[in-house]
């Protein structure tokens, strides 16, 4: 038994598809310590979301284990909770009952205005104060992906899981997210795993940012994030963000196969 | 402190809303009547000024006294028309969803399905109208339902099925990964994600619905419904009383769609964006 959270050991998968299987995960290897933040970064394509799934428990692996907080993953389990690109927020609902979902299905020993308060102080610390009432239709982008923020939340999951949560915002909305991912961590701490296409974001929320092969996909990098706890947009600009980001797109670029293994980063 | 972005601004005054809400009201009340008195004017004045016999077609002017005439007829064949067409829609609403639901959460039924309800809807329902009164000779009500039926169900089995099969994969993810049973997903996602596009094609099986009770009406001779007034209408040479017929099922048509309009506003009025 080990202190991780979350740990994937020698996970490979295939999909079965018309043309035979298609491998997309061989080799991973991640592990999470409680309250740990891990961004996963990788060429696209290479299985990054089919491990989200298989941390959500929405998929089995064909070889290896998943482990979240000591038990194998065989099933979806309650104790997760999910954000994707796409808010996925329900139309018909206001934003206060899209925020309460998940507690009208994980059981809850909360009472109903227990849980209602819950999700309008998640509300309030995202800045949606004032808009519990409205639709999801009248919000922007932006503010969609924060209520789905606090709905990942509301039942406090022990494990979050964010698909590249902000790939569809604009920078400067992205930028403002982020700041909004600090602050709900010092209040509401969580273990999570991130996937991200944006490098300046990995380092920016993670502590610890793994670099994946391109498919079929093993554990290729890991970079040890040196910013700690809440940091400000500034910390993007020093000379050791830039070492960092330096790093990491010359791993990428191997992962893509645009440049020899063990090669030397590039000044 | 919480982390405010300033960007974000207080909601509108709901004064401003209730005023943007009568504006709509009254367009959506004077537009339709509006247009109903051009089209009636617009007929009557193509009729005098092609100078055309009642025989080839009658004007509105000439509608009035038909309908004081047949007052009583109007009433008790409207009411025949209307409740079996209504009948005949709620089950073309229930087996329609069903075979939506089967055909939207199963690839194999969609595939074996498809084929065999796009040929059923292919074939014109006027020929069927024969067939089933000699299969159920006698039962009227039964029969004009039947065709009522048949000839609304589809469009409503279409839509629900591409509703249900339309559903993003993280819907159901949300769900899922929070344990949530099959079912629980169809109530709480499925079913009202699919509505608009269920009121959608309910809004077409309305005409529809109407025009296969009157197929019945008008061509198995049971002298019940405004198709059989159509038709004594037709023996008798009373061309206004056709056209009144014509205009009375027009005018069943329209309180029937409104009547889904309403329902669609209580229970899928969110799928409507505010004007911009």
């Amino acid at each position: 038994m080990s202190d991780n959270l979350i740990e994937i050991k020698g996970v490979r998968h295939a999909y079965q598809t018309a043309s035979g299987p298609l491998p997309v995960l061989d080799g991973l290897e991640l592990a999470v310590p409680e309250g740990g933040f891990v961004a996963v970064v990788g060429p696209s394509g290479c299985g990054k979301s089919t491990l989200t799934r298989l941390v959500a428990g929405l998929m089995k692996p064909d070889h290896g284990e998943v482990w979240l907080h000591g038990e194998i993953v065989k099933s979806p389990r309650s104790t997760v909770g999910m954000a994707f690109q796409n808010p996925v927020l329900l139309e018909w609902r206001t934003i206060l009952k899209n925020v309460m979902l998940p507690l009208e299905i994980v059981p809850t020993k909360m009472s109903k205005r227990d849980q209602e308060e819950r999700a309008r102080k998640l509300l309030s610390l995202v800045g949606l104060e004032g808009f519990e009432d409205k639709r999801p239709s009248e919000l922007s982008g932006g503010m969609r992906q924060r209520a789905s923020l606090c709905r990942s939340l509301v039942h406090k999951p022990e494990v979050l899981i964010l698909d590249e949560p902000f790939g569809a915002l604009d920078a400067f909305t992205r930028e403002d997210l982020w700041q909004t991912m600090h602050q709900l961590k010092k209040e509401e701490p969580f273990t999570g795993v991130l996937i991200t296409h944006d490098l300046r974001e990995s380092i920016f929320l993670a502590d610890e940012v793994i670099v994946l092969s391109g498919r079929p996909a093993r554990t290729q990098y890991v970079l040890d994030v040196t910013l700690k706890g809440p940091r400000d947009i500034n910390h993007l600009y020093t000379p050791e963000a830039a070492e960092m980001l330096n790093t990491l797109r010359h791993q990428i670029e191997i992962a893509q196969g645009r440049a020899p293994a063990g090669s030397p980063v590039p000044a | 402190m919480a982390y405010v972005p300033s960007t974000l601004t207080a909601p509108d005054s709901p004064s401003a809303g209730a005023r943007v809400g009568r504006a709509l009201v009254s367009r959506a009340v004077i537009a339709p009547i509006a247009a109903v008195v051009v089209f009636l004017i617009l007929w009557e004045l193509l009729v005098q000024a092609m100078d055309w016999p009642n025989y080839i077609m009658a004007s509105p002017s000439d509608l009035p006294a038909a309908y004081i005439r047949f007052w009583d007829l109007f009433l008790v064949m409207g009411w025949q028309t209307l409740w079996r067409t209504v009948v005949g829609l709620v089950l073309a609403v229930i087996v329609g969803v069903l075979i939506g639901m089967v055909m939207g959460f199963s690839r194999t039924m969609r595939d074996a399905l498809y084929p065999l309800l796009v040929g059923f809807n292919a074939i014109p329902k006027a020929t069927v109208v024969p067939i089933v009164a000699l299969l159920f000779v006698g039962q009227h009500d039964f029969n004009t339902i039947l065709i009522a039926f048949m000839i609304s169900f589809f469009p409503i089995a279409v839509s629900v099925s591409i509703g249900l099969s339309t559903l993003e994969p993280e819907y159901r993810d949300i769900l899922r990964s929070l344990g949530a049973s099959q079912s629980t997903i169809f109530w709480k996602i499925a079913l009202p994600k699919t509505l608009p596009e269920f009121f959608g094609a309910l809004k077409v099986a309305v005409t529809l619905a109407f025009i296969g009770t009157n197929l019945m009406e008008i061509v198995s001779p049971h002298g019940r419904g405004l198709g059989a007034l159509f038709d004594s209408g037709k023996t008798n040479s009373d061309y206004p009383l056709m056209f009144a017929v014509l205009i009375a099922l027009a005018f069943l048509g329209i309180v029937l769609y409104y009547i889904v309009v309403i329902l669609e506003k209580t229970f899928a009025g969110w799928a409507e964006r505010a004007p911009t």
